[in-house]
């Protein structure tokens, strides 16, 4: 019952961050429609290997969609040509016989190229170590249920932290701006009362530490939510400009 | 046979903890200053633990094979985190997780370590909310809670099917705040290669960045290891691809005992395997055992049908379903342990009602909970499992039945630690899934994250101070020293020859037959002649990998090839490590099943005066023997029965 296509990669090869990268071209036959873009990848190196090869390297690692690790720009789409999905959900169903399949890293100068298709997206730690945090330490909190919270926000800050910073957004963005991805946390931490105190600080340094490292200015196309694997809304850079706004006038 | 001391404090077991704290040492601020920790790991106990102690003004050096924090596999548990804070007011107490945790883990656990895991299990919730971990909420504002197998009450706090996300985020969070202040120095895509040993005492590692290729040399008063499980010795499992249980291996080398190693979770609800191809199994949350039934054909020949794909599973009669969890324990119903829901699935498909193509898959079916709830209520407690599901098999849960099938999944068994979670290596620590303490022989659900951040939070950022605060004088020794010296060259030396070896074949193809090996005779189902045969087979493994993988590349630069052979090493070793524990523990508990060793009813049948000890193995060198040592559990409030879900 098993359904099999033909495939012609094109795939990025870049040995270093400093070398020339190319594209190299290869075939492979066969190819379950069951298994992964990712299985697809894992048995293109099995060949590689075999044949004495260096096999492509990209990001993994968790394969269900979650660790935000898998990267890959697939015929023009972060992610590839599937909605809600990251890399490693996509499945070979669909592409079809005989298809060309062009396969990038991430392209932003926010996200140099280690090697093949792996990115160095260290610059979202950054941000985040900049402010997307709550100010506390262990221990010395109040009970779990001392501050009620309406639900309809604590549904609304669940479905902002759900980004697995991936960078699908930067990706997909002619700007190469990471606004979305700010947005979600800032967003997250300013929906609850836990997050509102320090919210100003945390709205301005995180922007500052954004811009200070090279990602660009948000021209409101909505190209990253549409690629965002984990449907993060435009309405989280919404709040994001007006928390930045707020917190700026009260300087 | 060495004695093993677990430093389990005295006085009655519900005061032990609160004794140990009121008389430990403490580091006073000005001496924490001088004070350094590495942290290898940032999952949830990795993150917890570094960002805690550099609150506390401790100089943190953590490391991650990822490119980031916050991809550790913790991120990826879904259904929930149990606490005793007994919001809904359903008869739950510390005792009672305490209580059900031991049981659970059918008396193979130390009962001071769960009963301290307990207690502090309240903490962790007030502290992941002070973080912003957006748990799920009633309309009133407070939290809500779900059940989860192996309970009678609902304890288990959740954030959607994201909850291992949101607390790794909270912790990572936190993390990277200490990063900023400076307390914390973050070293992303490197890993741990080697410890470093210095009279006796762990005093820092040799990492491989893995960019570079670069061998580096860090100092520090004391290691902590939280790396995780090494369930992907099996090949195929739930675990990431990148989980890897090298770090333990290091530490067994330099004389870590490991205990339990044969203590493997086989969780009962995952997506059943599709082709030789696939790289790994995914996971579908117990969470949904609350609402999901599971059954299989009562008919031989409805379930021969399915399989040749004449009879579609909705076609079948309702009187034509076997509901076996329901059937078998009936107070437990599809709620029962882990351990205990996957065996029956296997029986099941053993006698020849499988479904999917296969024949190895059983239903969970949601109809009855749709019918009675509503397509948007289910579609709001699981939307996202669903989704996830549709994606890989292609076949929409709310109209048919999903097809789930077992598969490993945690591992409870890990590196020996006392009560201090120090192991048997002077200044070297082991926390969360890396450590064996807490799960005994089965890990019930949603207390992952609960041991993970309890180790991390909240209990070695006190144990630690203890055996700190003999170091104050020890002064930063530089990484000039011989110690280090020669570990480097013993990692560069093993790095080399795996790149001499040249072979022909692939580091994935050994690693599928290893995998092959364990399922077939270390898995759900072991007994003496598979697992003396398991044992053969792995050795000649070991022999082939050693004289004919075929590695690309070369030591400098990412080489992507060297870092899955170097951890297949130690997988293959673990594997044998298993094989002769499932071997020696001539008895059936948890997840550990030997088939000369069942009730009538094919129950595991557990033998309390011969193996009420958790088994320790000590390394003797290679291809030696290693040397099994005791830790004999004494059970004072628990009374040990067998475990009954009926």
């Amino acid at each position: 019952m098993e359904n099999t296509i033909n495939i012609k990669l094109k795939v990025w090869r870049q040995a270093g961050p400093k070398a020339k990268g190319r594209f190299e071209t290869f075939e492979l036959k066969n190819i379950s429609t069951d298994s992964s873009f990712l299985e697809m990848l894992d048995i293109l190196n099995e060949q590689l290997i075999n044949k004495g090869e260096e096999p492509v390297a990209f990001d993994h690692d968790c394969r269900e969609g979650i660790c935000g690790m898998c990267s890959l720009y697939i015929n023009g789409r972060p992610h590839g040509p599937d909605d809600d999905v990251t890399t490693c959900q996509l499945h070979m169903r669909k592409f079809k016989d005989g298809q060309t399949i062009t396969i990038e890293p991430w392209r932003s100068a926010g996200f140099p190229v280690i090697k093949d298709l792996i990115v160095d997206r260290g610059a979202f730690d950054k941000i985040i170590a900049a402010g997307g945090y709550v100010s506390v330490n262990t221990g010395g909190v109040p009970d779990a249920n001392a501050l009620p919270i309406p639900k309809p926000n604590a549904d609304e800050a669940m479905d902002a932290a759900s980004c697995i910073g991936c960078g699908a957004c930067v990706a997909a963005c002619k700007n190469g701006s990471a606004m979305l991805f700010v947005s979600a946390k800032v967003s997250q931490l300013a929906l609850l009362p836990q997050g509102k105190v320090e919210g100003a600080r945390r709205a301005k340094n995180m922007v500052a530490k954004m811009d200070e490292l090279g990602f660009g200015n948000c021209t409101n196309t909505g190209a990253c939510e549409v690629e965002c694997p984990k449907g993060i809304s435009l309405a989280n850079i919404a709040r994001l400009n007006r928390e930045f706004l707020s917190a700026k006038a009260q300087d | 046979m060495v004695k093993i001391d677990a430093k389990i404090p005295e006085g009655p077991l519900a005061d032990k903890w609160k004794n140990y704290k009121n008389n430990q040492k403490l580091v006073n601020p000005a001496n924490k200053r001088k004070l350094d920790i590495i942290v290898v790991g940032t999952g949830l106990a990795g993150a917890s633990a570094a960002a805690s102690f550099g609150e506390m003004g401790f100089n943190v050096k953590t490391f991650t094979i990822q490119d980031s924090p916050r991809r550790a596999h913790s991120i990826a548990a879904q259904g929930g985190i149990n606490a005793a804070k007994n919001y809904p007011n359903d008869g739950d107490s510390i005792y009672r997780l305490f209580y059900d945790t031991v049981k659970g883990g059918d008396y193979r656990a130390r009962e001071a370590n769960v009963h301290r895991l307990a207690e502090v299990s309240n903490s962790i919730i007030d502290q992941c909310v002070a973080q912003g971990v957006p748990f799920a909420r009633e309309y009133g504002g407070l939290l809500d809670n779900r059940s989860f197998g192996g309970a009678q009450v609902s304890r288990t706090f959740y954030a959607k099917g994201q909850t291992g996300q949101q607390l790794l985020l909270g912790a990572y969070q936190a993390l990277m705040r200490q990063v900023n202040e400076g307390n914390v120095e973050l070293h992303t895509r490197n890993e741990m290669v080697e410890i470093v040993m210095v009279d006796g005492k762990a005093r820092g590692i040799i990492s491989r960045n893995l960019v570079t290729g670069k061998l580096e040399r860090h100092f520090a008063h004391a290691v902590v290891l939280a790396t995780g499980g090494y369930g992907n010795t099996f090949f195929l499992s739930t675990n990431a691809m990148g989980s890897n249980g090298s770090a333990a291996m290091k530490a067994y080398k330099k004389g870590a005992m490991f205990a339990n190693p044969c203590f493997a979770q086989i969780h009962p609800t995952c997506i059943p395997v599709h082709g030789e191809f696939q790289s790994k199994l995914t996971l579908m949350s117990e969470s949904l055992r609350n609402d999901g039934r599971i059954w299989v054909p009562k008919k031989k020949e409805d379930a021969e049908a399915i399989r040749a794909g004449k009879l579609k599973p909705t076609e079948i009669a309702e009187e034509d379903r076997d509901y076996y969890l329901e059937r078998r324990y009936p107070a437990f119903g599809n709620l029962v342990p882990r351990d205990v829901a996957s065996r029956a699935a296997k029986e099941r498909c053993d006698a020849g009602f499988g479904v999917g193509t296969t024949g190895l898959a059983v239903y969970l079916d949601f109809k009855s909970a749709i019918d009675r709830l509503g397509r948007d209520a289910i579609e709001a407690r699981y939307g996202n499992l669903f989704q996830m599901y549709e994606k890989i098999v292609d076949d929409n849960p709310y109209e048919t039945p999903m097809m789930i099938y077992p598969a490993i999944h945690y591992t409870m068994g890990g590196i020996w630690v006392d009560y201090e979670l120090q192991t048997s290596v002077p200044g070297l620590f082991a926390a969360g899934e890396a450590n064996f303490s807490d799960h005994g022989a089965n890990r019930l659900g949603a207390s992952a994250l609960m041991q993970g951040l309890a180790d991390g939070y909240f209990v070695l950022p006190y144990t630690i101070q203890n055996y700190l605060a003999d170091d104050i004088a020890t002064p930063r020794m530089t990484t000039e020293e011989k110690e280090f010296e020669e570990a480097e060259n013993a990692a560069k030396g093993r790095f080399e020859k795996l790149m001499s070896i040249n072979g022909e074949k692939s580091v994935d193809s050994l690693h599928k037959e290893l995998g092959l090996v364990m399922w077939d005779f270390v898995g759900m189902a072991r007994n003496k002649e598979g697992l003396q045969e398991a044992i053969e087979k792995i050795q000649a493994i070991k022999k082939e990998f050693w004289s004919n993988v075929r590695i690309p590349g070369s030591t400098g630069g990412m080489n992507v090839e060297l870092e899955k052979a170097s951890r297949l090493a130690d997988f293959i070793e673990i594997g044998e490590l298993m094989a002769r524990d499932a071997l020696h523990r001539e008895e059936s508990c948890g997840g550990h099943f030997r088939e000369e060793y069942q009730t009538e009813e094919g129950e595991a049948l557990r033998q309390d005066d011969k193996f009420a000890y958790s088994g320790c193995w000590a390394y003797k060198g290679e291809d030696q023997e290693p040397e099994l040592n005791k830790e004999e559990l004494t059970f004072d409030v628990v009374k040990l029965v067998q475990r009954n879900y009926k």
